[in-house]
């Protein structure tokens, strides 16, 4: 039993299966032809695939291929249609690219992209072709391609190691894991050097400076490994994930996860493969991770691009990417890692010399002691390669500071001379200080250091017998230098770290507060205008941007809110829509559509992409400033959600709408079947007994069925003519007459119509004198009279009268109608206007329950108000008013 | 009510098979002649060809609106038309009147009702002219004479509302529309209809005992007005 348990794969693998399973339905199939090295035939072999799924009757068109002249190649791409190249004009050179837009209209069952790892012109949607293929098999569009395992994201540093040759133009890894056919194709490397030479793969010219550069026979052997150990490594993959899926026991590691810290230096990108591959080795998951310390505020935004290219490639990579804060790295590090369940952290090997590692325990050694059960992996990672551009690039020299530093100098040299006749020249040093000191505060930590250092000269100089010469008498005054020197060198480092904190504290806080203000601001709102009207404001004011958010409405998208001024082009319209159907940012400071004026973020839910908002940064640096973009994602996401509440908010609404008008619906069909068949029942019923020539009736009760049925027939007339007023009034067919209309005569005209079931009834009439004509029309007001006149006859005892009353109040007609009947208890009063209520009375007097509430609809078509109330000693009082004009 | 030897010819237009059978139920006892037309064209031959005396009309025929029978008869004959009709609005009503006919029953009506009307306007049609002295069980308008007396005691009034008395008492009994009251006594220059209320209002505190419940002078809700004398 228990065994079973285990062997059964868990919900959770279940479901990656399924998931896995249909992301593949949806999309297109990935097949890359995988070769070592150019000239082995990729392309050749997938035009070869393509010819044979083109007899099998499959649609497949040729998106971009070059046939470097080929003469084999050429023949082969006969028969395949061709996709016109797109040409795209750069620096006056027209490139050919492959026109994605054209293949996404062709919509072909498969096609033919050659060099997944090209670089498409400047200008093109994406950066890298392999965007391209992404989004063409997003569309589900099958895509055949060709790559050489250099290009391969992880490899990137290995192939370098092996070749001496850095390839800039890489593919990530996950491409490879997604493709559902990897087809190596390989020949032994001496028949690829053959045909080499033999001109088939490069004019003879190219071909000899490539033989010397990179198809050295080591270096083809070593690739031809590479691509064969990734492809198996591919097929181990699927493999094991097919085990998985079908819980075949096996060796499973234990869940490991890896931990790489980057700080943007040239070696995080090594590190950071390097990690990589051993967390594919492992199959575990893997995190990167920054550190931002107080100290390195001013290294941080120096290396902001570096840093948030890292954590880009990482994530690229598959890692998972956060950004620390923490006065320690090494503490942070381990923190993190302590939270996250790391089980490895690697690190870097140091680099530095040992006298600063004498001065700072070398983060390796911090972690080591601080890791306790976590393995510390040491990567050896040597400057080799590209010599590492420093990761501090020196800032131009700002001269104005050092001119300030040696007037600082100066100064102090003044100052000092009248007093030093009083004081002794170790005194002196003090002003130095004070000069060093305000160096450091509102200079800089370089003028600073400067203004030290000149400070020891020029009291060397000015004040240290013999006077006016570098020459020292006295050997203690060296001490005096010393100390001078070290203490502004002290001095200055601390101000300016303590500045760089400060300055950091305030970044951060700066943030905190935008991102408090905005969801503040977020919490108030109710409605979308509202929403992205803060939006808008936040961005303006916490970053200085302007900014536009588009909507979607219906296929296209619409500007719903914008900074003032903001226009876009159809083209930054299509970079926008582009952003929002492919769920990932877009536009200037990404990798897609980069020659975008505007950097466009999705607004983005769990479930769904709400819609874009577009930005215009002040300066281009800001645009790969990692703190602009979390802090704009954090808007964005933000944003996305609060509109998604609002949403949900309106679909709640409108579904309590229907459900009111479902019940409104149920009551009504009641309501019409009651009231119709109750009156028909008297009416067939009567007839029925009267077409009876069996039994004949007698006269009297032939006069009893033939007066029900009469009152019937006229009861079901009342409801029908009812039912009609009731639509005509909804559907606002009803069109008001109003004409000046003489009150008395409308009275007249109600208790006219209520003569038949007046009988000897009396109603007390009391009309004002002088009453002016009143708009109103006349037919629909006595409508309201005689269903108020009505129901006070109907739910009031016979032998007390009715009363109706008309006088003028403060500009308005009120007209009252009086009962003496039972009243309405007092909680059902709102109700009494609504459809379909009825008083509950004991004997069933038989209303429609749509009397007052046509009532209602009429007087308030009129601008006038209708209430009810009970009257003090006992009765029901229903009052009009209607305006005056 | 027969004022003639020969029985009166009845000219029942209506497309519902339903309501003619009713109607030829209803008015079998009546000693009338019964005729019978299914749509506008064939009522149009019909009432040349019958020269009814009266016409019962529906509005909703198919193939001519009601109306225009009216307007078509109207061009060459004065036969009193009372229009049976569901249509219950006002505005079809003062259509239907204005181009001349002389009743507009609603259905569902009663059988009682229609053969009262139908009495009404045969008497009319069937008078050679008016009665020169119109009596309303207390109210005697003396039309020769220009003379209205309350219970034997002569009312005074102004020629205006002299003049609204008589048109109504010419003819008593039915409806004229606000269209045709204002064109006969204002000659139909006054757009406002506010005179025609006042002087109703002014007129009723003369005649009527009771003003607030009128027993002559009957408001026809968004019509007009009738001269009530049975």
């Amino acid at each position: 039993m228990r065994s079973d348990e285990e062997a059964r794969p868990s919900p959770e693998t279940l479901l990656k299966v399924c998931q896995a399973e249909e992301a593949q339905e949806a999309s297109g199939k990935l097949k890359i032809f995988l070769g070592y090295a150019a000239g082995v035939g990729k392309t050749y072999a997938m035009l070869e695939a393509a010819q044979q799924r083109l007899r099998d009757g499959r649609d497949v068109v040729v998106g971009y291929v070059e046939s470097h002249g080929r003469s084999e190649t050429d023949l082969l791409l006969q028969g395949l249609e061709s996709v016109p190249k797109a040409q795209i004009e750069y620096l006056g050179v027209i490139l050919p690219e492959m026109d994605i837009d054209a293949v996404l209209k062709r919509k072909p069952q498969i096609v033919l992209v050659d060099e997944l790892a090209h670089t498409n012109a400047p200008g093109s949607r994406h950066e890298k072709r392999w965007q391209d293929v992404e989004e063409l098999l997003s569309t589900g569009i099958d895509v055949y391609t060709t790559v050489n395992i250099q290009h391969f994201e992880s490899l990137n540093d290995i192939v370098a190691q092996i070749t001496g040759v850095i390839v800039r133009e890489t593919v990530p890894d996950s491409l490879l894991d997604r493709a559902i056919e990897i087809r190596l194709v390989d020949i032994p490397p001496e028949d690829l050097l053959q045909r080499l030479r033999e001109g088939k793969v490069y004019i003879p010219e190219k071909a000899a400076r490539a033989t010397e550069k990179f198809f050295k026979p080591g270096n083809l052997m070593a690739l031809r490994e590479l691509s064969l150990r990734r492809a198996a490594a591919r097929v181990d993959d699927q493999m094991r994930a097919y085990m998985e899926s079908r819980s075949i026991a096996g060796p499973w590691p234990v869940a490991d996860r890896l931990l790489v810290c980057v700080s943007g230096s040239p070696f995080s990108e090594r590190l950071i493969r390097t990690t990589r591959r051993l967390a594919d080795e492992i199959k575990a998951p893997w995190h990167t991770v920054y550190v931002e310390t107080p100290g390195g505020g001013k290294h941080v935004r120096e290396n902001r691009a570096r840093v948030w290219k890292d954590l880009r490639l990482a994530e690229s990579l598959g890692a998972q990417i956060s950004s620390l804060t923490g006065v320690s790295v090494a503490q942070a590090l381990i923190d993190y890692a302590v939270k996250n369940n790391v089980t490895k952290i690697v690190v870097g090997k140091p680099t530095k010399s040992r006298w600063r590692e004498f001065l700072r325990q070398p983060l390796v050694d911090q972690v080591i002691r601080l890791s306790g059960s976590i393995d510390v992996h040491v990567v050896s990672i040597t400057a080799e390669g590209a010599a590492p551009k420093m990761a501090r690039q020196k800032r131009p020299m700002p001269w104005s500071g050092y001119l300030k530093s040696i007037a600082l100098v100066l100064a102090a040299s003044i100052v000092c001379e009248p007093a030093h006749q009083h004081l002794a020249p170790t005194n002196l040093v003090m002003v130095y200080l004070l000069a060093v000191v305000l160096a450091a505060v509102r200079l800089g930590r370089r003028e600073s250091m400067l203004t030290a250092f000149l400070s020891v000269l020029a009291f060397d100089f000015f004040f240290v017998p013999p006077r006016f010469t570098f020459a020292v008498s006295d050997t203690q005054y060296f001490i005096t230098f010393a100390g001078l020197f070290m203490v502004g060198v002290v001095i200055s480092t601390l101000v300016s770290q303590s500045r760089e904190r400060a300055d950091s504290i305030r970044e951060r806080e700066l943030q905190t507060a935008s991102l408090y203000h905005l969801s503040r601001g977020l919490a108030v709102s109710s409605d979308l205008e509202a929403i992205l009207a803060e939006l808008v404001k936040n961005v303006e004011e916490s970053l200085g941007a302007n900014v536009m958010v588009l909507l979607p409405d219906g296929e296209r998208l619409e500007e719903r809110a914008a900074s003032t001024g903001m226009a876009l082009s159809i083209k930054e319209l299509a970079v926008a829509d582009w952003a929002f159907r492919n769920h990932s940012p877009a536009g200037r400071g990404t990798d897609t559509l980069i020659s975008a004026e505007l950097l466009y973020l999705p607004l983005q839910t769990s479930g769904d992409v709400l819609g874009v908002v577009g930005v215009k940064l002040r300066d281009e640096l800001e645009y790969s400033s990692a703190l602009s973009r979390r802090l704009l994602e954090a808007f964005a996401t933000q944003v996305a959600l609060a509109i998604e509440r609002v949403q949900f908010g309106k679909q709640a609404e409108q579904a309590q709408i229907l459900q009111a008008r479902e019940t409104l619906e149920r009551a009504l069909l009641n309501s019409i079947s009651h009231d119709l068949r109750t009156p028909l029942v008297s009416i067939t019923g009567a007839l029925g007994a009267l077409r009876d020539k069996l039994n004949p009736l007698l006269e009297e009760a032939r006069e009893d069925l033939l007066d029900a049925a009469w009152e019937a027939a006229g009861r079901l007339n009342r409801f029908v003519g009812n039912l009609l007023d009731m639509t005509r009034l909804e559907s606002g067919a009803l069109k008001l007459k109003e004409v000046p209309c003489d009150v008395e005569d409308l009275v007249g005209c109600a208790i006219a119509a209520v003569e038949p079931q007046l009988g000897k009834r009396k109603v007390e009439l009391r009309i004002d004198e002088g009453l002016p004509l009143v708009n109103m029309d006349m037919v629909l007001m006595t409508q309201v009279l005689v269903n108020l006149l009505d129901n006070a006859l109907k739910y009031s005892p016979r032998e007390n009268p009715v009363e109706l009353a008309a006088t003028l109040v403060r500009e308005r007609l009120t007209l009252a109608v009086s009962d003496r009947g039972p009243g309405v208890p007092e909680g059902e009063l709102p109700h009494i206007f609504d459809k379909f209520y009825r008083v509950p009375v004991p004997e069933g007097a038989g209303g429609t329950g749509l009397g007052l509430s046509i009532c209602k609809g009429i007087v308030e078509a009129h601008g006038g108000t209708i209430a009810a109330e009970n009257r003090s000693g006992g009765g029901l009082q229903v009052v009009v008013t209607l305006p005056v004009r | 009510m027969k004022t003639d030897s020969t029985k009166p010819r009845v000219l029942m237009v209506d497309d519902e098979v339903a309501i003619l059978r009713f109607l030829r139920v209803a008015l079998q006892n009546e000693e009338f002649s019964l005729y019978e037309a299914e749509n506008g064209h064939s009522a149009l031959a019909a009432a040349a060809a019958v020269r009814p005396d009266i016409v019962l009309l529906d509005l909703g025929l198919p193939d001519l609106d009601g109306v225009e029978v009216i307007r078509r008869v109207r061009e060459w004959s004065q036969v009193p038309i009372i229009v049976l009709s569901v249509r219950d609005s006002e505005d079809d009503k003062v259509g239907a009147l204005d181009a001349g006919a002389d009743d507009y029953l609603i259905k569902p009506f009663s059988v009682g009702e229609l053969q009262a009307r139908m009495r009404v306007a045969l008497r009319r049609s069937l008078q050679p002219g008016p009665e020169p002295v119109v009596r309303c069980e207390e109210l005697e308008i003396d039309l020769p004479r220009r003379r209205v007396t309350l219970s034997g005691a002569e009312v005074q009034l102004t020629p205006t509302e002299y003049e609204l008395l008589r048109l109504l008492a010419a003819h008593a009994g039915r409806v004229l529309t606000h269209g045709q009251i204002m064109k006969q006594v204002w000659g139909g220059s006054y757009g406002d209809q506010n005179v025609l209320r006042v002087t109703v209002r002014n007129l009723r505190q003369k005649i009527e005992p009771d003003p607030s419940r009128p027993r002559y002078l009957i408001t026809e809700l968004g019509i007009g007005y009738r001269l009530k004398c049975d």
